[in-house]
Formats: C-alpha cells, sequence, structure tokens
C-alpha cells in the first residue's frame, strides 16, 4: 500500500512549467529515489510534498487521505541547502527545531539524548553551530529531521559533505529507519547509493516522470541483451559468431566475459552456445548501473 | 499559535542574552543622565572662572562704581593710565580684558570697547551691558532733578521671567515649562526614531540570516512562513519593549533619587528658617534670611522646574509611546522583513531600503521642527499620515494635542499596520524560497498577486 501519492501534479512559474502532470506513488515502509536532472523539478515536487508551496493543480495523499497542514509533524524533511543558526548552540538549536515539530520539551530532550549518544555527538551539545565542522553540522541536520520519528522521511541528497565512514553510518541509519517503519524519499545523484538503498524510483526530466518503477526491474528491462558469464580456466570466445564480446577479464584462473547476442535468442539458446567453449561458474543478464540508464534516459529525452 | 510562542521565545530569548544587550539597556539612561548632569556640572565649574577687568574711562568717571563686581566679574577702576600703554602689559598685570568708556557713552551706545585676547563669554558682556544702561537711565533720570530718585530706583526695579500654564479641557491650571515640552519632545521623537530603525532593521537582518543560512527551508517545512515572519517580528518587538521599559524605570528611579536630595536639602533651610527662630538674635536672623534669598532662587527655579516636568502628561505619553511604537514598528517591520526576504545579502538591500528611509527622516526632520512651532499645519499632517505619525505625533504630544487628531492618527495607523503586514507576508512567503536572482520592485509586486 502506498504510504504517500501523488497526483497530476502541476506547477507553473510564470510560463515556465517545474512540474507537468507529475504523479509518484511510494509504498509504505520502502525507500524511493527521486532521481533527475539538475533543474528537473525535484527540488519544487519535495517543497509541494513538504506543503512549502502550493502545486496549481494535482492532488497529495498521506495514507490514503488528503494532505493536511497538519501533517507536517508526520513529515521530517532534510533539505539539500542546510541550514541551522550559526551562533546558536547545537543542543539548544536541536530542542528548537524538535518543538517546531510539535514535541514536547521532556519527550525532545530525552529522544535527543539517544540519537547524541548513538551517533557520537554528545561533546557538541554546548557548541555552538559555527564551531563544528561541515559533516558534523549535517549530522546535527540528520538528527533534528529523524528526531520526531515522523512516518514519512524526505533526504534531499544526504551524504553530501560527510566522509566515507559517516556516509555509511547514515546510509546504516536510513536503513534501520526503514526497518523500524518510516518510509523514506531519497533525493540524490549518487546512483550508486540508489542501487544500494531505494527500492523504488521516479525519474523527472524538464517537469515530467520520464522513468517508474521497482530498481530491479528497471534494471531488468534495461539490461538488454547483454550477459555476463564465468569461465573456468582461460577461455576465449570467437569473436565472429552471434556472441559479439564487450569485455573480457581474467582473475583467479577465471574468465569473465560480457557479451552481446542478438534479441531473437532466449537464454537456455545462449547458454547451450556457450557451454561449449568451456566450464560455466555463472551466467547472469548483465544488469546496467542506475549511471548507465540515467544518462541514457535523459539523454534520449533531450 | 503553539508554534509561534516557540518563535517568539527563540527570538525573545537570543536576543536578551546577547552581551550589546545587557550593556545597551544598562549604560543607555545612564548616559541619558550623563548627557543632563556633565553640562550642568561644567557649566558650574565654568562659573568659577573668575575674571578681573580693567576700566579705563576717558577723559571723566562718570561711571565709577556702576559696574557691581559679580561672582565671577571683578571690575578695577583704573586712573591715569593711557589705554595703548595697558593693552601690552594687562595680561601680565591678571586682567582678563581692558573696559574702554568714551565719555560719549552716554549719547553713542557703541562708543565702549572691551579689550581682550580671547572672545568674552555672551553673559558677561549682556552684564556688562545691563549695568551699564541702568547708569544711563539713572543718569539722565538724575538730569530730571527728581526728589528721592534713589529710592525711586529701587521701587521700579523689577525682573521679569514668563510662567507658563497651560489649561486642559476641565480648566486644569497646570504649570507648565516650553523647556521641559521641548526637551521631552525631542528625546521621544529621536528615541522613537531610533527604537523603529534599530529594531525594524534587526528584522530585516534576522530574515536575511535565515535565508543566507537556509535555515529558512527547514522551518517553513514546519510552520507557515507567515508564522515564521511573524514570529520574528514579535519576537524582537519584545525585545524593544522590554528595553524601553527597563529604560523609564531607571530614568524615573535616576530621576526620583536626585529629586529627594534636592528636596532634603530644601527642607533643611526650611527647618533653620522657622525652626530655632527665636533663639537668634537679630543679626543672626538677617544673615539666615540673606543666606536663604541666595540659595532658594536656584532651589524654587529647580523644583519648579521639577513640578512641571512632573506634571506633563506622562500616562498619556507613556501610552502613546507605546501605541506608537508597536504600530509604527509593526509598520516599518514588515517592510523590513518584506526585504531581507527579497534579497540574497546585505548588501543588496540598499536599493530598497532608501525609499523606506526617506519617510523616517523627513518625519525626523518635522519633528524637530515641531519643537518650534508644534502648531504649524506640516507637523498637524505629518502626525497623522501613518508613515510618518508615530516620530512626528510623540514629539507633538508634550505640547497638547486635540483627541480628534490622536484618534484619527491612532486608528489611520492601525490600518495602515495590517494593510502592511498582509502584504508583507506576501512578497516574504515567495521571497525566502527565491534564491540568485536579483529582485526588483516590478517582481515584488508580482509575488504580492502569486497565490498559495
Amino acid at each position: 500500500m502506498a504510504l504517500f501519492e501523488a497526483r497530476n501534479i502541476t506547477k507553473q512559474f510564470g510560463t515556465l512549467y517545474a512540474l507537468n502532470n507529475v504523479s509518484i506513488s511510494v509504498p509504505e515502509q520502502s525507500i524511493f529515489g527521486l532521481l533527475g536532472p539538475n533543474g528537473a523539478g525535484k527540488t519544487t515536487l519535495i517543497r509541494i510534498i513538504n506543503q512549502i508551496t502550493g502545486p496549481d493543480s494535482g492532488e497529495l495523499f498521506l495514507n490514503g487521505q488528503k494532505l493536511k497542514p497538519e501533517d507536517v509533524t508526520s513529515i521530517g524533511y532534510l533539505p539539500e541547502e542546510r541550514g541551522l543558526y550559526k551562533k546558536m548552540k547545537v543542543g539548544e538549536q536541536a530542542l528548537y527545531f524538535a518543538r517546531l515539530k510539535g514535541l514536547s520539551k521532556a519527550e525532545a530532550m530525552r529522544r535527543l539524548k539517544y540519537w547524541f549518544g548513538k551517533l557520537d555527538m554528545i561533546d557538541w551539545w554546548g557548541k555552538k553551530v559555527e564551531e563544528l565542522s561541515k559533516g558534523m553540522q549535517q549530522k546535527v541536520q540528520f538528527v533534528t529531521t529523524v528526531l520526531h520519528e515522523p512516518r514519512l522521511l524526505i533526504f534531499d541528497e544526504p551524504f553530501s559533505g560527510f566522509d566515507p565512514v559517516n556516509t555509511n553510518v547514515i546510509k546504516n541509519e536510513i536503513l534501520f529507519l526503514r526497518e523500524r517503519g518510516a518510509t523514506v524519499i531519497l533525493s540524490t545523484h549518487s546512483m550508486g547509493s540508489v542501487e544500494e538503498l531505494c527500492d523504488n524510483i521516479a525519474l523527472i526530466n524538464k517537469a515530467k516522470t520520464i522513468l517508474e518503477g521497482k530498481v530491479d526491474d528497471i534494471r531488468m528491462q534495461w539490461a538488454g541483451d547483454e550477459y555476463e558469464i564465468v569461465f573456468e580456466g582461460d577461455v576465449t570466445l570467437p569473436g565472429n559468431g552471434e556472441l559479439k564480446v564487450i569485455e573480457k577479464h581474467s582473475e583467479d584462473n577465471k574468465s569473465i566475459i560480457r557479451f552481446k547476442t542478438g534479441s531473437n535468442r532466449n537464454t537456455n539458446q545462449i547458454l547451450a552456445e556457450a557451454v561449449s567453449f568451456g566450464r560455466v561458474i555463472s551466467f547472469n543478464p548483465a544488469l546496467p548501473s542506475m549511471n548507465d540508464i540515467f544518462i541514457r534516459v535523459v539523454e534520449t529525452r533531450n | 499559535m503553539n508554534k509561534i510562542s516557540t518563535i517568539i521565545n527563540r527570538e525573545y530569548m537570543t536576543r536578551v542574552r546577547k552581551k550589546s544587550f545587557i550593556i545597551m539597556t544598562i549604560l543607555a539612561p545612564i548616559l541619558m543622565a550623563a548627557l543632563i548632569i556633565v553640562p550642568t556640572v561644567f557649566m558650574a565649574t565654568q562659573e568659577m572662572d573668575y575674571k578681573k577687568i580693567a576700566v579705563i574711562e576717558d577723559n571723566s568717571d562718570l561711571f565709577r562704581g556702576a559696574l557691581k563686581n559679580s561672582g565671577t566679574l571683578e571690575f578695577v577702576y583704573i586712573d591715569n593710565v593711557k589705554v595703548d600703554d595697558l593693552k601690552k602689559t594687562f595680561e601680565q598685570a591678571g586682567y582678563y580684558g581692558i573696559l574702554f568708556i568714551s565719555s560719549e557713552l552716554v549719547n553713542t551706545p557703541n562708543a565702549i570697547q572691551l579689550i581682550s585676547k580671547k572672545q568674552p563669554p555672551i553673559a558677561d558682556l549682556q552684564y556688562m551691558e545691563n549695568m551699564l544702561e541702568k547708569e544711563i537711565e539713572k543718569q539722565k533720570l538724575m538730569a530730571y532733578n527728581i526728589e528721592n530718585l534713589d529710592e525711586i530706583m529701587k521701587n521700579v526695579e523689577s525682573n521679569v521671567s514668563i510662567q507658563t500654564q497651560k489649561i486642559d479641557d476641565t480648566g486644569l491650571v497646570k504649570e507648565t515649562s516650553t523647556g521641559i515640552a521641548m526637551a521631552l519632545a525631542y528625546i521621544g521623537g529621536f528615541l522613537m526614531y531610533m527604537l523603529v530603525f534599530m529594531f525594524g532593521s534587526q528584522v530585516m537582518r534576522g530574515v536575511i540570516e535565515e535565508k543566507t543560512s537556509r535555515v529558512v527551508e527547514v522551518i517553513v517545512s514546519s510552520v507557515k512562513p507567515v508564522q515564521l515572519m511573524m514570529g520574528k517580528i514579535i519576537g524582537i518587538a519584545l525585545v524593544g519593549l522590554t528595553q524601553f521599559l527597563i529604560w523609564v524605570l531607571l530614568t524615573f528611579a535616576i530621576v526620583g533619587v536626585v529629586r529627594a536630595t534636592v528636596l532634603k536639602d530644601k527642607n533643611l533651610t526650611e527647618i533653620t528658617r522657622t525652626g530655632p527662630q527665636s533663639l537668634m538674635n537679630e543679626e543672626q536672623q538677617a544673615e539666615v534670611q540673606a543666606q536663604i534669598q541666595q540659595t532658594s532662587p536656584e532651589l524654587t527655579e529647580f523644583s519648579k522646574l521639577f513640578e512641571s516636568a512632573m506634571n506633563q502628561p506622562w500616562g498619556l505619553i507613556i501610552f502613546s509611546f507605546i501605541f506608537y511604537f508597536i504600530t509604527g514598528y509593526l509598520l516599518y517591520a514588515s517592510i523590513f522583513a518584506a526585504i531581507g526576504s527579497a534579497v540574497d545579502n546585505e548588501t543588496e538591500t540598499q536599493q530598497f531600503m532608501l525609499p523606506v528611509t526617506i519617510p523616517i527622516i523627513l518625519a525626523l526632520m518635522v519633528a524637530m521642527g515641531t519643537m518650534q512651532n508644534p502648531e504649524s499645519s506640516l507637523s498637524l499632517w505629518f502626525s497623522i499620515i501613518p508613515l510618518t505619525s508615530p516620530i512626528v505625533m510623540i514629539a507633538r504630544i508634550p505640547f497638547g494635542v486635540p483627541a480628534w487628531q490622536l484618534i484619527l492618527s491612532m486608528g489611520l495607523m492601525v490600518i495602515t499596520f495590517i494593510l502592511f503586514v498582509w502584504m508583507a507576508a506576501k512578497i516574504y512567503r515567495t521571497g525566502i524560497l527565491m534564491y540568485g536572482k536579483k529582485t526588483s520592485w516590478k517582481e515584488m509586486w508580482k509575488w504580492l498577486r502569486y497565490s498559495g
């Protein structure tokens, strides 16, 4: 069941379309990737979901109900451009944002203690934000976003500014939040993390959705006629026949070969041909990376 | 509503806890008191500056003895010395200057010169002129051979000082002082200008800070932009009111202390006058009497000033000040908030600031003119037009303002500030999320008509 749904959202600035009849559906307890090149309309859609601006037309549903102003307490938003009051102390600030999301002071304190402890931030409590490094500030902001335990979390480029160690910490936290029941909308340009984290995606380009669905399905769909086969020992495929080698390399006495075939053949036929060249260890359709798909989709559209 | 109060609380607390706020709040009334006390002390010490003046009459002694020594001036009559000789030596001889009186002075008013190295104070000149005028009058009168002239002269001698009284609608007479009214008009008008401008631009800086640090996006995902704007404006207004009230209380406290000490002195002299009178002989009594006469004119003057200051309609003044501060501040703060939301950094505010500053400066200028002429039609109109009325009306109130004018001005003020807050909220809502685009007035006008 969809926790969040946007139906036929249109938003215009003057004569320019920021969003043109865009619909997305985010299943409950999943991570949804909102992708698209710069200026595609992602931020506008996120702002509409956060009710910062209203759409010109279209409807929004949270948990099957029309989105209401009070629902801001069920949504947590980490904007791409991070913002904290520089002169304010970390603890005071975190408390302030929690209060704005409707938490009582006592409850906010309890949860802040938990999160500050969990992410190793206790020492920062009395420091001013400007005394922290950028990555530390990001962590503070992450905590303020998730503190009120919203059902829907929206992360806009959550990993920018983090070192690999902290990126991993935050990734695990996001997965942990999903585990505990949260639904996440993740907007990012890092396709690696999309493959790693996302269950579903929507790709927006020039104010329109151009690709939508489960990440695995999409990759299968775009796999085309490419396969990856692993032989034991050094095996060479003939360059002429039906199988066209794209790439080959050897390691640990194995040959890993990517190849392309004609589109009229099924996997059984291909495998039958392949076994004649050597002992097959594994055989898989070669899934394109989300990065490749992104570039191909956007470029063909342009 | 709960969220607005959270915002107000933050805006208020972060500012009130700042060192600069605490210092300003405590120091300003002390500075103000010093501003009044220091010149007084300065003047008092200046009076101790004792001048000896050599008087030379040109072939006559018509004015011998006419110039009486005052507290600071001593006149020494010198005979048989040429002015030109004395000019070279008077300084070594300890004289401040030479007063050279021609015998023609009786008929030619400018046949007299004061020769000195420094520009003599106007008060000293007036003193001498006064004395000599009286002497000439006396000598001219003597030519009529009137009997008992000295007695008559003493009898007719008078000293006029106009005391002003103001009658209110109920016919109640109150002693007032134009000087006090002017001082109040000046302080009130200027304070209003300072507070509105200072706290108004604090709102602007706050908005710019939130916009450039991008905090705003996080906050408007929790609260409505209007709530954020109003929270900020109200929070800073409370900071201003807190400061103002502390200033008023401290000032009254200082005035109270000064008044108490002065009154204590006065009571003391009264006791010596009435108390042990019977025990004194006549000589002593006369002495005491003389002493009182010497000290009491200043004292009565002082307590009169106090009485006059206390007779000002303080309730009305403070009420109007708070009213005009709140409404005027809300009006300007909302304009400042709208400007802050439209720009990306503080330097970009310049082009929008000028049209906002003009009415404020104009109001201040008219307010200063009001002190000279409170009834002018310029003051009247500027005290009714909402953009200038907070400053000008405050300057007019100590001189008395008809009730209908006050009500009209306040009514217009309320309507205008609501209108401005409403417009500012619309501009603000769009502006705070707009980055990287140079905003023009035209653009802001467009935002004003956006919906949703």
